[in-house]
């Protein structure tokens, strides 16, 4: 299983800024189980941004999001709240917000950061990859991973190397991974996100913490012995 | 000197470059850098180009230093992490290599160990953020450093990149971490370079032009085909197909591109790539 854990409240309000009406995504596997993304944590996030003076146009939860095919089908449903919708906060792993963005025209959020345990990661997932660094970059990146679709797993932009728009790394079948994030933030008019400097990655956060590491299902799995002492 | 200060005495800053030999004889290497001295402000060292495993970039940039030819220290993200690329930076500047030019790198399966494993750690704007926050004293963790290292820190940029934007909006943000020039990948096209600098005016850092020597047709089509964001067009393409005198043409064609886009930049780097002999004449040529 994926873990994840939400990121602050204020880093996703930031994320946020100048949007009024947003829509909540949620997934029923990994997320839930995490206790980051599962229909409680949904409803808490609802309530939480109305606080904050949003207006959740809708709330949905997938199995899972991970399943393009599931995430489209599940999404066309709702197709007018997220059309009414600034944006969407998925609150899921990093495979779940980047199929989650390749399918709505719409900025996608990610609520959470990724770690992992090791296990089974999204079953279902098709191109999209999670490095699982921690520290999620989708908001700056138009909801592509740059760790992971650039083959350099570059984070500030592309490289000189890439013609036609394909990779220098097997150039007949891989896209240049930045000028895909340039394309999708210019279709969603975000380029400014692309502007902002991120700073080298803080690569400690692949890490699990102590915390993390005794309270999620797969860690108890597999962990021997007693978890609640005397 | 360091080429920020060349820069600010208002001259044409002239660089080219050496390659480090696979294997520990400099000798070539050496009587090439020798041809350079008086002529260049400096001379790019590469860093294990095209992921080719070779002498270092450092101890070459050293020898040059102890010949007193001024070196550039070029330094890529592809083999060292954060800690390694810190330490190199102090080590260049105990050597006395006061420029460095800070690369991505290729990516390791270009060259002839595509097995290893690529660091990219950092990426280029990274590494310029740390090369700035050294000569700051501090490194990238924000610890004190005892002296600070003292250099010229200098990015690339590719003019002729399809699509252009996604290149200048990496610009920018190099130029915001503490870029002080620019190096291009070749040009060929001087109303092409020409849009490029209206676009990056507004940066207000000096850009030296890129220019490969064209060898022979041949080697213009496949840089057409192969290398990103290098076009050579079809004219040039022409002469060089009709030229008698290969050598004689290339020079020509190399010091009339320097001579039609001078005007529009700060400064030429030129990368001859195993012609390294003929850039004395080229730069006769190009009345420089």
């Amino acid at each position: 299983m994926i873990v994840s854990e939400q990121k602050p409240l204020e880093e996703i309000l930031q994320m946020m800024e100048g949007e009024g009406k947003i829509f909540v995504v949620g997934c029923n596997g990994c997320a839930e189980s995490s206790g980051t993304g599962g229909k409680a944590q949904v409803a808490e996030m609802k309530e939480l941004l109305e606080k904050e003076g949003k207006k959740v146009t809708g709330t949905v939860s997938v199995d899972f999001l991970c399943d393009k095919g599931l995430v489209k089908s599940r999404l066309a449903r709702r197709a007018s709240q997220i059309g009414e919708s600034d944006a969407l906060l998925v609150m899921t792993c990093g495979i779940g917000v980047q199929s989650t963005a390749a399918v709505v025209a719409k900025p996608a959020h990610p609520a959470c950061n990724t770690i992992s345990l090791g296990g089974s990661r999204g079953e279902w997932r098709g191109s999209e990859r999670c490095r699982e660094c921690g520290d999620c970059l989708l908001d700056h990146t138009g909801g592509l991973c740059p760790l992971t679709v650039c083959t350099k797993g570059l984070i500030n932009g592309p490289c000189g190397g890439a013609k036609d728009g394909k990779c220098e790394f097997q150039p007949q079948t891989r896209d240049c991974g930045w000028q895909l994030i340039y394309e999708r933030l210019r279709k969603l008019g975000r380029l400014d996100r692309m502007r902002t400097i991120i700073e080298p990655k803080d690569y400690s956060k692949m890490d699990v913490s102590e915390e993390i590491r005794s309270t999620t299902r797969w860690a108890l799995e597999q962990r021997e012995g007693e978890t609640v002492k005397k | 000197m360091k080429l920020s200060d060349a820069f600010k005495s208002g001259k044409f800053v002239i660089t080219s470059e050496v390659g480090p030999p696979k294997g520990v004889d400099v000798a070539a290497m050496i009587d090439d850098a020798e041809l350079l001295r008086g002529r260049v402000d400096g001379l790019n060292v590469t860093d294990q180009q095209s992921s080719v495993m070779r002498l270092g970039s450092l101890a070459t940039c050293k020898l040059l230093k102890d010949k007193e030819i001024e070196p550039v220290f070029q330094i890529t993200c592809r083999d060292r992490n954060r800690i390694a690329l810190q330490s190199d930076l102090l080590s260049a500047h105990v050597f006395g290599v006061e420029n460095v030019l800070c690369l991505t790198g290729d990516y390791v399966s270009l060259g002839d160990h595509p097995q290893a494993k690529a660091v990219f750690d950092l990426d280029s704007v990274g590494l310029l953020h740390a090369a700035t926050s050294l000569r700051e004293g501090k490194d990238l963790a924000g610890n004190e450093l005892k002296g600070k290292p003292d250099f010229c820190a200098g990015a690339v940029v590719t003019p002729g990149a399809d699509p252009l934007e996604p290149q200048i909006i990496k610009m920018e943000k190099k130029v915001k971490v503490g870029a002080q020039f620019f190096q291009t990948q070749a040009v060929y096209e001087p109303e092409k370079f020409e849009q490029f600098m209206a676009q990056v005016k507004h940066l207000n850092v000096p850009v030296m032009l890129g220019i490969v020597l064209l060898k022979s047709a041949g080697m213009a089509r496949f840089m057409n085909k192969n290398v990103a964001g290098v076009h050579v067009p079809d004219r040039l393409i022409d002469e060089m197909d009709k030229a008698e005198d290969r050598v004689k043409k290339s020079i020509e064609i190399a010091a009339r591109l320097i001579k039609e886009m001078k005007d529009m930049c700060q400064g030429v780097h030129l990368m001859p790539i195993g012609w390294e002999k003929r850039v004395p004449a080229v730069l006769d040529a190009a009345g420089l």
